[in-house]
């Protein structure tokens, strides 16, 4: 490979971005000012390339401290990774938290999505753009659902330098926000993560117990309240038996998919190729879903000790752990807790003094929901464009970096820790037969207490409704989120669990439920939904690509019209839909019509 | 791909194909299998000399048991599969491909895409006169190729023939995302600023005419190219001992393109600077 990298060069706060990742560049290969040896040795091949997947914090490195992303700087980049300009350009045009043209050093994203809306989003907007107007320093980004939407509307401010500083305003008010944009770093802070849990100090919480109860700083506490019992029993049991309880335990994938982890898990532990790798999937974007934030903020470790325990049973030695961009106290909290778990050998080439070598490398997304899909999240931390895979072959046959790789979110992760502490059979009493097991949920709208709420897979969805104090005049709920579907408020019977919304011909998804009263039309909600997939495809695959456009185009045209008006409108959406459904890549464009459809069939949108 | 099989004889699976028994080598695809019992899949970004990206979507056909449809071009063939090329569910999303193509970019160089679309009744129109095109200037900025993207149906063909399949120069790549999505060189400059080395290996793969040589554009904007007057002649190239097999395409006794053929064994449809534009001296009459 010659590589040809053109001769823009980055400012010297650019280059000291990039060197503090990667330590100085050795020679003028790599960008250094040339010396005589560099006339006699050339430097690139397999070693080079190794390091593409240091792409992604490469352009975090720089986005974070400059505010974008120049042309210098990303050939500066490209030249200490060996990484073709062409490619990287496309890599850092992908993803919405970056920027390729000059901005201000300050971003302030403002949260548009459903439970936002709800609450007020566009107003919010107009009051923060007319008094953050050009000259302020400040540029103002709307975009989707930032994971606070038990705190909606909400805005998340980001200030380039060194170190970047971020401020959360939520519920935000104009003050708020443009108090957060303007001085991020003295800002208010956040509540603790336990506000987000309106049944905090319930004590038959099995999965959020510690939330709110731990100090999420700090280790000895974390141990003090059970912490690493769940590691321990796996090493006794060794990673068949781990494999064998969580098999035992009935657990599913909490992500949507529900796919029985322990046959995941032995899949990839079977795999004769090397290394084995586990991926902790917490780019939990989907709108409405905010539980892995809560979980990673209150209760850190948990998610350390689960990651170890999982790699211990596939026969991995690394794990990623791929966290939302959006996500900047989440990140903090878990940078420290492997920090401190390395420190103490709960990490690291001995873990536990057990002879078993794992460590976890956290990866920060930038802004991109389809790098929730599992391949797509692959080549997102390989440093290439967040496109999903095409299945066949799957992960646990080639993953990440074409080895075998286990995935599970952070909600499937956490569940393991009871597994193993209570027993298969305990845990499996939980729940249903079909769907075993406690189960988070993210509870948002018109509700008047709105959290992560945790309850036994089984309950109905009226119940949990009636915990979270659903309000007058409930008009629809939309149950798995933007790639779920809307029920009735006459279907509030419906047990949560994965068999009982099959029957009732919807889904759990990942667990978001957010109610909505009758003053916010349908059919804005629906145009919301439709512009949130078209943003969020990846531009892959024909039906995906243009037909989530051509969606998006026809609710525009009926979204004042009904009965005959619509006839022709609902028609082709049902044509595209299906067409989308059957035909694309992936989960996002097979699902991205399913909220519109629901809308149409179950609640009557446009009769 | 090689015009001489080379290698040990694979072992030779059985399926089903719209009911009938079908046997295909191990490795084979289902668009493979297709091909050789004589069904006509259609296909945009499947290409003879490249592994398919299967991004296009229009080659769809239902395989029992599966809850997606299945791109042929790219599934592999297995043992005892039951696959249907012809259902209504897959001539459904065949025909949605085909509207949601047509309706975004122009696709009149597109070869055999007038007849798909008369065959599966798509009716690029019914998205109304508003409906969003990729609506791009031909991109001239340079005396060799056209790279004209309001035709580009990203299909990836030149990223892959560009990048790590072929001339490893990885030149252009995809930027942007969704409907935005383009073919872009880096920093999205003219080709000139970029690591493109004119080897024209993406004009040869590309399906659309998005990419075009300069003399081909010009011509058709001029309303004289004309395919049915030109003659296409199979010879070696001259500049260097490597001798790749070069078509020239000649109309009205001047060289307007050249290609190479996919089948040869040793360019598998590439070729290099020299040999792909360095025809002009042929034809200086001066
Ligand atoms: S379905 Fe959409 S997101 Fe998925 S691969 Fe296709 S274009 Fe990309
Ligand atoms: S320019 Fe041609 S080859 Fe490249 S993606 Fe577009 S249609 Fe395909
Ligand atoms: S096309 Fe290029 S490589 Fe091939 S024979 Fe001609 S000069 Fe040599
Ligand atoms: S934070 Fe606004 S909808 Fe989730
Ligand atoms: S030809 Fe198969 S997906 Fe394009």
């Amino acid at each position: 490979m010659d590589l040809h990298f053109g001769d823009s060069k980055p400012s010297d706060e650019e280059r000291a971005a990039v060197d503090a990742l990667l330590g100085p560049p050795e020679s003028s290969w790599e960008g250094a000012d040339r010396s005589d040896a560099d006339l006699r040795w050339a430097r690139g091949g397999r070693e080079a390339r190794a390091r593409r997947d240091l792409l992604l914090p490469g352009l975090h490195a720089v986005n974070d401290r400059i505010g974008w992303i120049s042309e210098g700087a990303l050939t500066y980049l490209c030249r200490r990774l060996t990484v073709p300009p062409a490619e990287a350009y496309g890599v850092a045009t992908f993803y919405a938290m970056f920027s390729v043209k000059p901005r201000p050093a300050t971003v302030l994203h403002v949260c548009t999505d459903l439970a936002c809306m709800v609450a007020g989003a566009p107003e919010l907007c107009e009051g923060v753009e007319s008094r953050l107007g050009p000259g302020s320093g400040v540029s103002v980004e709307r975009g989707p659902c930032l994971g606070l939407c038990e705190r909606a509307p909400a805005a998340l401010a980001v200030r380039a330098g060194d170190p970047v500083r971020t401020a959360v305003a939520a519920p935000a008010t104009v003050e708020r926000a443009v108090l957060a944009a303007g001085a991020p770093g003295s800002a208010a802070g956040e509540p603790p993560a336990a506000r987000a849990l309106p049944q905090a100090g319930d004590p038959s919480l099995v999965l959020l117990g510690r939330v709110g109860v731990v100090d999420p700083a700090d280790l000895d506490d974390y141990r003090a309240h059970g912490g690493y019992t769940a590691l321990r029993r796996a090493f006794a049991l060794g990673p068949a038996g781990v494999v064998r309880e969580v098999t035992d335990s009935g657990l599913v994938g909490r992500g949507g998919a529900a796919f029985p982890t322990g046959r995941k898990w032995q899949a990839t532990a079977s795999r004769p190729e090397t290394p084995h790798y586990l991926v902790c999937n917490a780019d939990e974007s989907e709108p409405g879903t905010f539980k892995d934030r809560v979980v990673m903020e209150g209760d850190p470790y948990a998610l350390v000790e689960a990651m170890t325990v999982a790699g211990y049973a596939i026969g991995a030695h690394r794990g990623y752990l791929y966290l939302r961009g959006e996500y900047p106290r989440a990140l903090r909290r878990m940078e420290h807790a492997i920090g401190q778990a390395r420190a103490r050998g709960l990490l690291g080439d001995d873990v536990l003094g057990q002879g078993y070598a794992f460590d976890i490398e956290i990866r920060r997304g930038a802004g991109a929901y389809i790098c929730g899909e599992e391949t797509a999240l692959f080549n997102s931390i390989e440093g290439y464009r967040g496109e999903p895979r095409s299945k066949p072959p799957f992960p646990v046959e080639r993953g990440l970096f074409g080895g075998p790789t286990a995935e599970n979110n952070v909600e499937t992760l956490v569940n393991v820790l009871p597994v193993l502490t209570m027993g298969a059979q305990a845990y499996a009493a939980i729940g249903t037969p079909g769907s075993t097991g406690p189960k988070l949920y993210c509870v948002s709208g018109s509700v008047a207490r709105p959290g992560v709420y945790e309850l036994p897979f089984g309950a109905a969805l009226g119940e949990l409704l009636e915990l979270a104090g659903v309000r007058e005049g409930l008009r629809a709920v939309l149950l798995g989120g933007a790639a779920g579907g809307f029920v009735r408020p006459d279907e509030l019977d419906v047990p949560l669990t994965f068999e009982g919304t099959r029957e009732a011909g919807t889904t759990l998804g990942s667990g978001v439920v957010m109610a909505f009263d009758g003053t916010v039309p349908l059919p804005r909600l629906l145009l919301r939904i439709a512009a949130f997939f078209r943003d969020e495809s990846c531009g892959q695959c024909v039906p995906c690509r243009v037909g989530t456009v051509r969606q998006e185009e026809a609710l525009h045209r009926i979204a004042e019209r009904t009965g005959a008006a619509a006839a022709d409108d609902v028609a082709l959406l049902r044509g595209v839909g299906r067409a989308m459904r059957d035909a694309s890549i992936c989960g996002l464009g097979q699902t991205a019509w399913n909220a519109v459809e629901s809308a149409i069939d179950r609640l009557g949108a446009y009769e | 791909m090689t015009a001489i099989p080379l290698g040990t004889p694979r072992r030779l699976l059985e399926f089903t194909l719209d009911g009938e028994p079908v046997r295909a080598p191990e490795g084979s695809t289902v668009l493979d299998a297709c091909r050789s019992a004589g069904k006509d899949v259609p296909t945009l970004c499947q290409g003879d000399t490249l592994t398919p990206k299967n991004a296009c979507r229009v080659c769809v056909v239902e395989v029992e048991g599966a809850r997606t449809l299945v791109a042929a071009c790219s599934r592999e063939a297995e043992e005892g599969m039951r696959v249907r090329t012809d259902t209504e569910r897959a001539r459904h999303s065949r025909r949605i491909v085909l509207e949601l193509l047509a309706s975004s970019v122009d696709l009149s160089t597109t070869p055999r895409v007038a007849e798909w679309i008369e065959e599966y009744g798509a009716e690029p129109d019914r998205f109304g006169p508003d409906a969003a095109r990729v609506d791009e200037e031909p991109r001239i900025d340079n005396t060799l190729y056209v790279r004209d993207y309001g035709k580009c149906i990203l299909c990836y063909k030149c990223v892959d023939a560009c990048g790590g399949q072929w001339q490893n120069s990885f030149a252009i790549s995809v930027s942007g995302r969704g409907f935005d999505a383009r073919i872009a060189v880096e920093h999205d400059a003219p080709l000139t600023d970029s690591a493109c080395v004119y080897c024209g290996n993406c004009i040869e793969v590309c399906p659309t005419g998005a990419l075009s040589f300069r003399s081909e554009f010009d011509m058709r904007e001029a309303g004289t190219w004309d395919e049915s007057a030109q003659t296409a002649t199979t010879t070696v190239c001259a500049y260097c001992g490597v001798g790749c097999n070069l078509t020239l395409h000649v109309q009205d006794n001047e060289i307007v393109k050249v290609t190479s053929p996919h089948d040869n064994p040793v360019t598998h449809g590439n070729l290099c600077i020299k040999g792909r534009f360095g025809y002009q001296h042929v034809q200086n009459r001066d």
